[in-house]
């Protein structure tokens, strides 16, 4: 039976380290971070969460099953690669979009994002996968 | 296998879908009177045009006769099946098959490209494979799919190595180029590879001796499948290989001796073994291999007679067989048998399917005013004027239609004719979209033998034709005038119906000469199949003992072998200890480490142990922070952090690493040897990496491309999903995958 206070303190951790996670996948592009730490980030917080409340807990927050949502970043990565063949150039290549390009504060929307959030998905979910498959053995 | 004549409503999704042969029937019948005035269709649509290949589709004679055959008995399987399938059975699963196997074998006989032709010849193969072993629950028809999978499967393996052998001597894998190419192609001192791997690929699908085994046990196979398989497709495409090559290939002594010999043998062997069976429907898989093994023989010839006798008989036994294979599945289905010593009588209630098999079987006997009739007319005076071996070619050839007439003559009396038998269900006349079918067929093999010119002029003549532009043309007739093909027709009669009467010793002395011979090709077969397993589990066995510590022993040491060898030999050690950047920090993380290892290597349990590993870990992950690579460093600290808690979940399953029993010194000093080996090995390494001089070019290239061309400051971020995107796109694949493979690997744990 885990100890009260791992589960008090989680509470407020998984929240934090999630966020964490996030934070780290967008300013991946910029700053060190990226969709594989992040999903590694959030990976080890839903481990807490897990090894806190039980497995069945995180089944329940996260609503759908985590190799689904594996399959579902690479669909994404892949969706995100197509952009570049509809605009007739090859697969994966950047298509971006510029609000005020040229100003101090610029900012760059590209497929490469989506791609990203695509790994995360899919690292994160894989994770899970092992995870919760491990955790309710 | 036992059929209720009750089984609900016919499929209406069946018989929608039988509006693509229809259709495509329709399509193809336009181009007939052009293609009969001697034109050539050609479609081209590049495909893959870095390689050549394209899909390019050729419509002339030969194409448009096999394409017709097979929309048209793809129509009347399909109409029939559509009631013949119980409701049970996954109904729609089949008419996909069906009909993706009759789009596959089109694309075959259509293909103009030799690379195209061969990617339809393995979907037929594979296609085959799922419609023969439809009935998926019965281990039988697994096998049984499996065995014409092998077989076909490793034909068309050495097809492919022909067609690429012959695209190298042609420079084109274009079916028409290459024709131009012939005598350069017979000429070229790799013809007789060619010339081997075709006919190994043709002869695995055809059901030649020694690979005729697969085909009588496809006949697992529901009825119809049966029926459109071995009568107008999938064995009907090594014939059409072995066309479409003639003209390529074709006419050397190489050639016309091996066909006609190997032709010959088999078309004996099928119809002798046709006579011993019992099974209705083994006894028409055999009298095909005969059938096939008469084309192979007479594609083996280079004149007319010849080729318009393997044209000719082509398309009768397309409409002989399909029907007669119909018939045995309307006996089947209405009676709940087709053992053949079961069944008698069945004229009086089933007429219609008794008129439709006497039609078809009549055909096949060779029968005056039936087109089999002129079919056999012009396969003696093919087999007469062969070019080699014609008095064995003529032998076999009336040794095996007279096999063959016996055979049709206890197809059409014994079923039908005296008491009616007492069956698993009482016979009646089956529907009429399931007569429909053979009664056409059997009904055009009686109009087309009493007005064969018709035929000879619009179907067969310019199938002969694309054989060779200058081919004569022999006219379809219903009577020659006494002549030699004639008097050995009414011998073929006479000794059929002798040999009808003979048919119970001859069966008695069949058999007991079968059991004499020594191994069979069967047993061959799966001889080579049980080796072939043995030798896997073997191996299997020793490299995957299941010991993950000698799993790691071995990599580690082909490492340290392969690795250090060339390290050592190369006299590339690294000469010094560079002395640039080491700083008090780094040492102290450094000793940290040695600490940790040390810990690891006499931890007494498991947690402990891998704790310290993680310390390692983060420090490793230290020196990267302290070396200038954040990423890095920051995605090693949480693959570490992961780890120890995944590998903490394992833990707390496993035994307490003391009640173990304990390593003996032995091993654990030859451990302590490689691990030691190994660190040195990997220390050297980077040694040896740190003093040679490192091309920056990509750096540069990245440092300065990576916010013009991909808007973002982070390289190494830039580099993983935009620059190399699809090195990224392959290993979060890889990893979504094998953390599927292990989620079902622990779901197994957990049932068991």
């Amino acid at each position: 039976m885990p100890s009260l206070i791992l589960k008090t303190a989680t509470r407020l951790l998984v929240g934090l380290i999630l966020t964490f996670a996030v934070y780290l996948l967008l300013r991946g592009h910029n700053a060190p971070g990226g969709g594989f730490s992040a999903a590694l980030i959030a990976g080890t917080g839903f481990a807490l969460f897990a090894i806190a409340e039980g497995p069945s807990a995180v089944r329940r927050a996260l609503r759908v099953a985590p190799q689904h949502i594996a399959m579902g970043g690479l669909v994404l990565a892949i969706v995100s690669g197509l952009a570049g063949t509809l605009t007739g150039r090859t697969f994966l290549t950047g298509v971006w979009w510029i609000w005020q390009p040229g100003r101090p504060h610029e900012v760059a929307v590209g497929s490469p994002l989506f791609f990203d959030v695509g790994v995360f998905l899919a690292v994160l979910g894989t994770i899970l996968t092992l995870i919760l498959a491990l955790e309710e053995n | 296998m036992i059929m209720v004549a009750e089984n609900g409503k016919p499929s209406i999704f069946g018989r929608i879908s039988s509006l693509i042969p229809l259709g495509l029937f329709g399509t193809l019948i336009c181009f007939l009177p052009q293609v009969a005035g001697g034109a050539v269709y050609r479609i081209r649509l590049n495909w893959i045009p870095s390689l050549g290949v394209t899909l390019s589709i050729m419509i002339d004679g030969l194409s448009l006769l096999f394409a017709l055959i097979i929309c048209c008995v793809g129509l009347f399987v399909t109409l029939y099946a559509a009631d013949y399938l119980p409701q049970a059975s996954d109904r729609r699963r089949f008419f996909v098959y069906l009909h993706g196997f009759l789009l596959a074998m089109l694309g075959l006989v259509l293909a103009d490209n030799l690379l195209g032709l061969f990617v339809f010849w393995e979907l037929t193969t594979i296609i085959s494979y799922l419609l023969i072993g439809f009935e998926s629950e019965s281990a039988t028809a697994r096998q049984n799919a499996r065995q014409a999978l092998l077989v076909t499967g490793a034909g068309g393996l050495a097809l492919l190595v022909g067609i690429l052998l012959l695209g190298e001597i042609a420079g084109t894998y274009d079916i028409a180029q290459i024709t131009l190419l012939s005598d350069a192609v017979k000429a070229d001192p790799l013809y007789l590879a060619v010339l081997s791997m075709v006919f190994l690929g043709a002869f695995t699908k055809s059901a030649q001796i020694p690979f005729h085994f697969w085909l009588p046990n496809a006949m697992t196979a529901p009825t119809p499948i049966s029926a459109f398989l071995h009568s107008a497709t999938m064995v009907k495409a090594g014939i059409f290989l072995l066309a479409r090559m003639h003209p390529i290939l074709g006419g050397t002594f190489a050639w016309m001796g091996t066909l006609v010999i190997v032709g010959g043998l088999t078309a004996v062997l099928g119809s002798v073994l046709a006579i011993r069976a019992c099974d209705m429907k083994r006894i028409l898989a055999y009298t095909t291999i005969m059938a096939l093994g008469i084309l192979t023989m007479f594609l083996g010839g280079k004149t007319t007679p010849s080729l318009t006798a393997a044209m000719t008989f082509l398309m009768v036994h397309s409409l002989y067989k399909s029907s007669l294979f119909l018939v045995v599945g309307i006996i089947d289905h209405q009676t709940g048998t087709r053992r053949i010593d079961q069944l008698g009588g069945l004229l009086k209630p089933m007429p219609i399917t008794a008129f439709a098999n006497a039609a078809a079987a009549l055909s096949m006997a060779g029968f005056p005013l039936f087109f089999g009739f002129i079919g056999k007319e012009i396969m003696y005076k093919g087999a007469l004027t062969e070019d080699v071996f014609p008095i064995y070619a003529t032998a076999a050839a009336v040794l095996a239609n007279s096999l063959m007439a016996a055979v049709a003559g206890i197809l059409i009396i014994i079923p039908f004719r005296g008491e009616l038998q007492k069956t698993p269900a009482v016979a009646r006349e089956a529907p009429p979209a399931m007569w429909l079918g053979p009664a056409t067929m059997g009904g055009l093999g009686l109009i087309f033998g009493i007005v064969p010119d018709w035929i000879g002029r619009w179907l067969i003549k310019p199938a002969v034709k694309a054989f060779h532009p200058s081919m004569e043309v022999i006219q379809l007739k219903l009577f020659y005038g006494i002549n030699e093909p004639l008097l050995l027709s009414i011998a073929t009669l006479s000794l059929g119906a002798t040999l009808y009467l003979l048919r119970k010793p001859l069966r008695q002395v069949i058999g007991s000469a079968l059991e004499r011979l020594p191994g069979r090709f069967e047993q061959l077969y799966s001889g080579a199949l049980d080796g072939l397993a043995g030798i896997a589990r073997t191996q299997t066995d020793f490299l995957q003992s299941g010991s993950l510590h000698r799993y790691l022993s071995v990599i580690i040491g082909f490492v340290v072998v392969a690795v250090g060898l060339p390290l050592v030999a190369g006299g590339r050690l690294p000469a010094a200890m560079p002395n640039s950047g080491s700083t008090i920090t780094g040492w102290l993380v450094v000793g940290i480490i040695t600490l940790a290892v040390i810990v690891v290597v006499g931890a007494g349990s498991r947690l402990l142990a891998i704790c310290c590993l993680g310390v390692v870990g983060a420090g490793v992950a230290l020196l990267f922070l302290i070396y200038g690579a954040p990423d890095v460093a920051l995605t090693q600290l949480l693959v570490e952090t992961l780890t120890v808690v995944i590998v903490a979940l394992v833990l707390l399953r496993l035994p307490n690493l003391n009640s173990r029993r304990p390593v003996p010194l032995p091993v654990r000093l030859s451990n302590a040897l490689l691990a030691v080996a190994f660190g040195t090995l990997i220390s050297a390494l980077i040694l040896t990496v740190s003093q040679t001089e490192l091309d920056r070019s990509l750096t540069y290239f990245f440092e300065a491309n990576s916010y013009i061309a991909a808007h973002g400051r982070n390289i190494v971020n830039v580099i993983l999903v935009d620059f190399r995107s699809l090195d990224t796109l392959g290993e979060i694949t890889v990893v979504a995958l094998a953390g599927l493979a292990g989620y079902a690997l622990i779901q197994t744990r957990k049932e068991s």
